[in-house]
């Protein structure tokens, strides 16, 4: 058997993949800087500097919790075989429905009003997901061409919501009520202060971990996700095995649309506490896509993507001090995105070394042929 | 009845107000889909299209050249789309994913360079003309009406020549023909001599062309700046609209033209209703899923769409 060469391994590691994606992005958004004027030392300094002390590392788990929610939300809806698109919607939604309970009744108990919260989430989440399903299955309506108009809707019904007198804030802010102290996730107080960790910070890490762990079962270890993933797979295929495809496509709406929800809920609990009316989408289920990509739909590459975007967007909020736009943020992360869809340039870095020969020779010979 | 004539005017006015970005966009979108390549990236490309025209415009003085700069900027994107989708086999979601955070990322970076700001300075005397401003006498409420209706930007008018110049192309011409095969069975037209590869690439391009116009359009005619948010969703619209018009430029036509109405819709009911306005910006939104439910239904994809090609060995 032939060793394996260096180049080899790089091409055929995937993981390697993402980091060069990522070194290239960085390179991308260092050419930027420079043409921008800026010092690239500095700013790249700045964003390091700005996570790696335990406050910014504790903001960057805080900001990540939402995004690996809801990347575990559209890398499930990938897994199955629909495109998520409408994670920003059900995000939206789910947001809504904890605010909605935290704000109406501030009077229960934590043990019962924190679970209620993420249930509420989880339930309207799932509808609005489940809405688009019954669409697709019943009228064959597109499911893409659905979902950004729930978006929208989710967007504006949001909006309304928050306007109401019954959770509209008192104040002149153009918010919900907080929610109830009892329906906060964050550490206790004294416990913030002797670890040093930003105030904000909450139990949502550990349970976004335990929600990949729960992906991960259902996909790859449970009969519920074999059949999803083979409706993903070819649907005329598995429903010619007996299995129901109009069903495991509303079941992979529900639960994606549940997460997409779960990860509003989060947010809200852990970081925001209120809900603001809104001027434009705010992009956490979008972000769910990013985070689904660069983590390979696998929920715990998903967990380890949502913490280096949450890295990136906290980091990039810092870079307004030192005269850079936190929009190098978004052609980092695109510029990495744009090379995790053409990896395909990593794996033929093999042929590198040997000489051009047969496979490209016959490609050209058939391709002129015609 | 004046104050219909007056509101119907208004109505007429919005609708064509709010319906050509998105148609712009609509038509690029038709291009990419039908000819297999699902372009996602669509809304970034607008959003450079819109940073772009209100820039050259800026410095230029003339609205043409950046009305002409935001398509071509618009098609640099396009043409990056491409070379992933096209030529390197890339998951075509990926790769629009990708366009859509680098549009706004490149968009706003070169706008803090020139202009020290997210926005670009408004256009004072650049912005796209608009026709017919001084035919109608405004006193008559004939003329109001007519004024409205009629008095609009020139890219207004330009898109309806470029519809039927798109349809004509899709349905009358050898490459509209291959185009559409291109979508729905690649391999089939290779083997009839028909470069897929090229064929496909250049309807990438064109898609970015033509959404970079649409971006142009909020920015050079619709308001008189670039700004972060000028260009919020518009791109997604218009892909929902195409999938509406079942991939078909016509079809495209009635889909942006149903977006524009409800839209214009929201502005006049706002005026004068006193419903919350909040549940009438999701009128375009809930009637589209209602036409959909009730009138349009399954919608056929294009068979090889968001297939990559590959040619066979």
């Amino acid at each position: 058997m032939k060793k394996k060469s260096f180049l080899d391994f790089v091409s055929e590691n995937r993981f390697i993949h993402i980091i060069l994606s990522i070194i290239l992005g960085l390179v991308v958004g260092a050419l930027f800087l420079v043409i921008m004027g800026l010092r690239v030392d500095a700013v790249y300094g700045k964003l390091i500097e700005s996570v790696s002390s335990i406050k910014g590392l504790s903001n960057v788990i805080v900001y990540a919790i939402p995004y690996i929610v809801a990347g575990l939300s559209v890398a499930f809806s990938f897994r199955t075989g629909v495109f998520n698109i409408g994670a920003e919607g059900q995000f939206v939604m789910g947001t809504m429905g904890a605010a909605v309970v935290g704000i109406l009744l501030p009077d229960l108990p934590s043990v019962i009003l924190v679970p209620l919260c993420f249930l509420a989430a989880m339930v309207v989440g799932a509808a609005w997901g489940i809405i688009v399903g019954i669409l697709k299955t019943k009228r064959g309506i597109n499911e893409v061409l659905s979902m950004i108009m729930f978006n929208w809707i989710a967007f504006y019904l949001s909006n309304f919501i928050a306007g109401l007198p019954a959770i509209k804030n008192e104040g002149n802010a153009e918010a919900t009520k907080n929610i109830a102290d009892n329906a906060i996730i964050r550490f206790p107080k004294e416990m913030t202060q002797a670890l040093g960790v930003d105030k904000t910070f909450n139990w949502g890490f550990i349970l976004a971990l335990a929600l990949a762990i729960i992906v991960w079962l259902i996909i790859e270890k449970t009969t519920l996700g074999y059949e999803l993933k083979a409706v993903g797979y070819n649907k005329y295929a598995a429903e010619y095995g007996g299995i129901n495809v109009d069903r495991s496509i509303l079941t992979a709406l529900a639960i994606s649309g549940a997460l997409a929800g779960l990860a509003g809920a989060l947010h809200l609990m852990g970081r925001s506490t209120r809900i603001p009316i809104f001027p434009a989408q705010e992009g956490f289920g979008f972000a769910g896509i990013v985070v689904a990509l660069i983590g390979c739909s696998n929920p715990f590459g998903v967990y380890i993507a949502g913490l280096f975007y949450g890295a990136l967007m906290y980091g990039g909020t810092r870079l307004t001090l030192v005269g850079a736009s936190s929009q190098l943020i978004n052609v980092i992360v695109g510029t990495v995105v744009f090379f995790i869809a053409i990896s395909v340039i990593f794996s033929n870095l093999k042929y590198l070394r040997r000489k051009p020969q047969s496979a490209d020779k016959t490609t050209d010979a058939t391709g002129k042929k015609g | 009845m004046t104050g219909i004539i007056n509101s119907l005017g208004i109505l007429l006015y919005a609708t064509l107000v709010y319906t050509p970005p998105l148609l712009y966009a609509a038509l690029g979108s038709c291009f990419s889909e039908v000819s297999g390549v699902v372009n996602i990236g669509i809304e970034g490309m607008m959003t450079v299209g819109a940073f772009t025209g209100a820039t050259v415009a800026f410095f230029t003085g003339n609205p043409w050249i950046g009305f002409l700069c935001a398509g071509l900027a618009g098609m640099l994107f396009g043409l990056l789309h491409a070379i992933a989708t096209v030529k390197l086999g890339a998951d075509q979601t990926i790769a629009g994913t990708a366009i859509n955070m680098l549009g706004p990322g490149v968009a706003i970076m070169i706008a803090m360079v020139l202009f020290n700001s997210t926005d670009t300075e408004p256009l004072l005397n650049a912005k796209l003309p608009r026709l017919f401003t001084t035919v109608f006498d405004k006193n008559t409420v004939l003329g109001r009406f007519l004024d409205n209706v009629f008095a609009q930007y020139a890219s207004t008018y330009l898109v309806f020549f470029v519809v039927i110049l798109v349809w004509f192309i899709f349905y009358k011409t050898r490459f509209g023909l291959r185009l559409r095969a291109c979508g729905e069975h690649p391999k089939a037209c290779e083997t009839l001599g028909i470069n897929v590869i090229r064929t496909r690439f250049i309807c990438v391009c064109i898609s970015g062309l033509l959404a970079g116009l649409g971006g142009a359009c909020v920015t050079m005619a619709i308001s008189n700046q670039f700004r972060p948010i000028s260009i919020v969703g518009q791109g997604f619209i218009a892909i929902a609209a195409v999938i509406f018009g079942k991939f078909k430029p016509q079809g495209a036509l009635l889909g942006c033209l149903l977006f524009g109405f409800c839209s214009g819709l929201k502005v006049v009911l706002g005026d004068s209703s006193g419903v919350n306005m909040q549940l009438l910006s999701m009128i375009p939104y809930v009637v589209t899923v209602i036409v959909l439910i009730l009138f349009v239904g399954k919608s056929h994809v294009p068979s090889a769409n968001g297939k990559p090609y590959v040619k066979a060995k």
